[in-house]
Parts: C-alpha cells; structure tokens; sequence
C-alpha cells in the first residue's frame, strides 16, 4: 500500500507588486490591484495595501489568505499596544513586530513579501523590507512581489542610497521631493505592467507625510 | 486527501435590488453522476445566501457551523444579526484554519446578502482565498461565465436581465462542463430575504449544423 501524497498545496501565488520609496519627511506606498491565481484573474480591484497605524502602512503580495491572516495578527497587537501604552506604535517598532510574527511561522511560513512604509518618531520617511520568514532591514526604497526583478533595478539606479555598510551610517532616504517620488512609483508601475503579468489593471499609492495619510490611484493597462 | 461527492460551478452576480446566484443540482460520484437533487444554495439566517461547490459532505458540515452561529447570534436576542460580511469572515477564518491543520474543507463557497440596503457578494477558496465584487463563480465558473460577466454585467441590471445573464453563463456552463447537468436553481436575495427557485432545467440547442458531421472535408487525423 503505497502512502498517499497530498494532491493539494496550502499556498498559491495570488500575484501582484508593492513598492516603498522613504523621503526627508514623507513616505510613498504603492502596489497593484489584480488578485490572480495561475494564468486566470479572480479580480481587478483588490487592495494590498493596509494601514497598521496612524503613520505605517504595510503592503503585502503573495498568497492573500496568508496576508490577510497577517495584517489581521498585526492589527490585533496594535490595538492591545494602544491598550497597554496610551498611544500608537512607531513605525521602527512596528517592523520589529512583523519580523517576530513572521518568524514565528517560520516553520510554516506566511507566504507574504512585505515592505512596510510610515514615518519615524521624527517625522522622517522610513522603509523596511522582508522575506518572508521576517528577516528585514531599514532602507531608503525597496520593492517585493512578482515586477520586483524588474522594479528593483530601475530604482536602484535611480535612487542609488549609500552603502549600508559605511561608517559612519549615512543616511538612506533619498532627495527626492514627494512629488517626484511619487512620479517615480507611477512610472516604475507603468513598466513593469508592460512584461509583469501579474502587476497591472490600477495602482494604488499610498502617501504619508507630516499632514496625514492620503491615497491616489493611477490606471494601469489591464491585459 | 481526495473530494468524493462533488458538485460544479456556483456563479452569482449583484443586481439593482441584491444578489442573484445559480447553481445545478447535481453531486458527481467522480465521473457517475450519483445525485440529481443537491440543493447547492441554502439561505444563512436573515440576510445571507451560500452556495457551494466541492465536497458535499464538507458543505453540509460547513452548514452546520453556520447554524451554531445563527443559533448563538439569535440567543443574544439584542435586536442585531449578522450579515452577509461577517458570515463572510467567519467562513474565511473557518476555512484558513482547517487549511493550516493540513485538512481542509474542500470547498469553494459564495456568500451573497443584503444588509441594511448594503449588497454583498465574496468569495472564499478550500485554502482560504478571499474577495468581494460584483460578480463571482467557482470552478469551471471562473473560466467560462466570468468572462461573459465581465462584458455583460453593468450596475443596477433588473432582475429579469439579472436572470438571463445568469442563465447565459449557466447554459456555457452545460454545453462545456462535463460535471454540469440541466436542472438548476436560481436564487435571489434582496432586503426582503431569500427566494430560492424551484429546480428547472434550461433550452439547449445541438443542431448547429457545424457540429453535424465535423470531420466532413477535414484532411488527415484531425
């Protein structure tokens, strides 16, 4: 009697791009909206984006069930974090809770690529980004999901930080002002959407700055 | 881990006054067609529709969670129920956490509802992927009717385009799904509750003279 094998996965690739870009003092969010599964498209308007607190917001691709499951953990802590410290949680403490949580299951992962966005306690852009076992590191942008190899090369070469291992430690966020960090998302998005098959249909930006938080969406081509 | 008894494609889509969904009846044994009479859809407590695809058994547990919840929900006796969103969620969580015990429900669910003037219509997968829209289909649904859907379906339809879209996509459905048999439900719910169809079974045509003798004037095997 031969042993059954399991004819089904827990995970699926539900698809899509997030990107991260951290200025002087604001934050740019930004991902798609398709949710697919293999070669078919379940649908065109589904938000990857969630906000974690006052001034960090999360983006998440990969398997949304394992995401949703996540931003609801995180939600959770926050609203206990508040409870337990009068006040909300700063972006840098935030991303080291995602890093526990996602290492918890390290053993059966949360199938999530992250890269969480907000303001520091003093009002500077910050970006952190993960694997998806929690391993992280504060940076200046980042990208993660199915167009990151052909997201991540364009904004390196456009917003070439430092070393991370100079010393003294300079700093990462990029020069740029808001407006055009967020012409820069819109134009990396319209690429990647040309060869990605999986990041297009309409992107969704998030942006974080002294004021508050604000969205924009931009059409992408939808095929 | 294997599916039994199973049924096919459930698709549903939003109207002017709720949601309408169709389903057939029938529960495949494989490849016998075993049962002729499986109501797919079931209404969940005031505001909610659910039908399913897959495992039957599964479906019938998963009404069982249901009624412990409406019970719970009723004994509250507070004035409030739940709607069509939280079903949703409670559905999602159900079928993420049996997935994360390696024994899932094998499922694919649709919940429709109305609340409040509220229209709701979500999706939930056997490995617990989730969303809303307008209009949604398991299966071999999500190939052949979303498609037509997707071209057709416009905001506000009234019930009877409703109907003929949904009857559309379910005739797709019978000519090119092995699995699929002629005697469907179509249920409909709006503010006022639910009303699920008796079984009836759509017009097909197979005398399209394209399909008479095929291979006539084709060269070779094919």
């Amino acid at each position: 009697m031969t042993k059954q094998q399991a004819n089904w996965s827990p995970y699926d690739n539900n698809g899509g791009s997030c990107v991260a870009i951290a200025g002087a003092d604001y934050c740019v969010i930004a991902a798609d909206t398709r949710m697919s599964t293999g070669y078919n498209i379940l649908t065109r308007d589904y938000s990857k984006i969630c906000k974690l607190a006052d001034k960090c917001v999360m983006a998440s691709s990969g398997f949304q069930a394992d995401v949703r499951a996540l931003q609801k953990q995180l939600a959770a802590r926050h609203l206990i974090y508040q409870h337990q410290h009068n006040k909300q949680m700063s972006c840098p403490a935030m991303a080291q809770l995602l890093s526990n949580t996602l290492y918890y299951k390290r053993f059966f992962p949360y199938y999530s690529f992250n890269v969480l966005g907000g303001l520091d306690n003093e009002g500077k852009g910050c970006v952190f980004t993960y694997d998806a076992v929690g391993s992280y590191e504060k940076v200046g942008y980042s990208s993660q999901g199915s167009g990151s190899t052909l997201i991540m090369p364009f904004l390196d070469n456009q917003l070439k930080s430092p070393s991370p291992l100079l010393l003294p430690a300079q700093d990462a966020v990029t020069p740029l002002v808001e407006a055009e960090a967020i012409d820069l998302v819109k134009t990396v998005f319209a690429s990647a959407s040309e060869r990605d098959i999986y990041t297009v249909n309409k992107l969704e930006l998030v942006i974080i700055n002294a004021a508050g938080i604000r969205r924009e969406y931009m059409e992408l081509r939808k095929d | 881990m294997y599916p039994y008894v199973t049924g096919t494609s459930v698709v549903a889509l939003k109207y002017k006054d709720g949601i309408l969904m169709a389903a057939d009846m029938g529960g495949s044994y494989g490849s016998t067609l075993r049962y002729k009479s499986v109501e797919r859809m079931k209404p969940i407590g005031k505001h909610s529709l659910l039908g399913a695809s897959g495992e039957i058994s599964d479906f019938q547990e998963i009404l069982r969670y249901l009624d412990e919840l409406i019970l719970y929900d009723n004994m509250w006796d507070d004035g409030n129920s739940l709607g069509p969103k939280e079903v949703h969620n409670y559905l999602t969580r159900v079928m993420y956490n049996r997935r994360n015990k390696f024994n899932p429900l094998w499922n694919s669910l649709v919940l429709g509802g109305v609340k409040n003037g509220q229209k709701y219509l979500g999706t939930v997968s056997m490995i617990g992927v989730n969303f809303e829209d307008n209009h949604v289909a398991t299966g071999f649904g999500n190939h052949l009717a979303r498609p037509i859907l997707r071209q057709e379906w416009h905001e506000n339809l009234s019930f009877e385009n409703g109907v003929r879209l949904l009857e559309k996509c379910m005739r797709v459905l019978l000519y090119r799904d092995r699995s699929a048999v002629n005697k469907l439900q179509i249920a409909k719910i709006t503010e006022d509750g639910v009303t699920i169809s008796q079984p009836y079974s759509l017009k097909t045509y197979w005398e399209f003279s394209a399909f008479e003798n095929p291979a006539q004037g084709a060269i070779g095997s094919w």
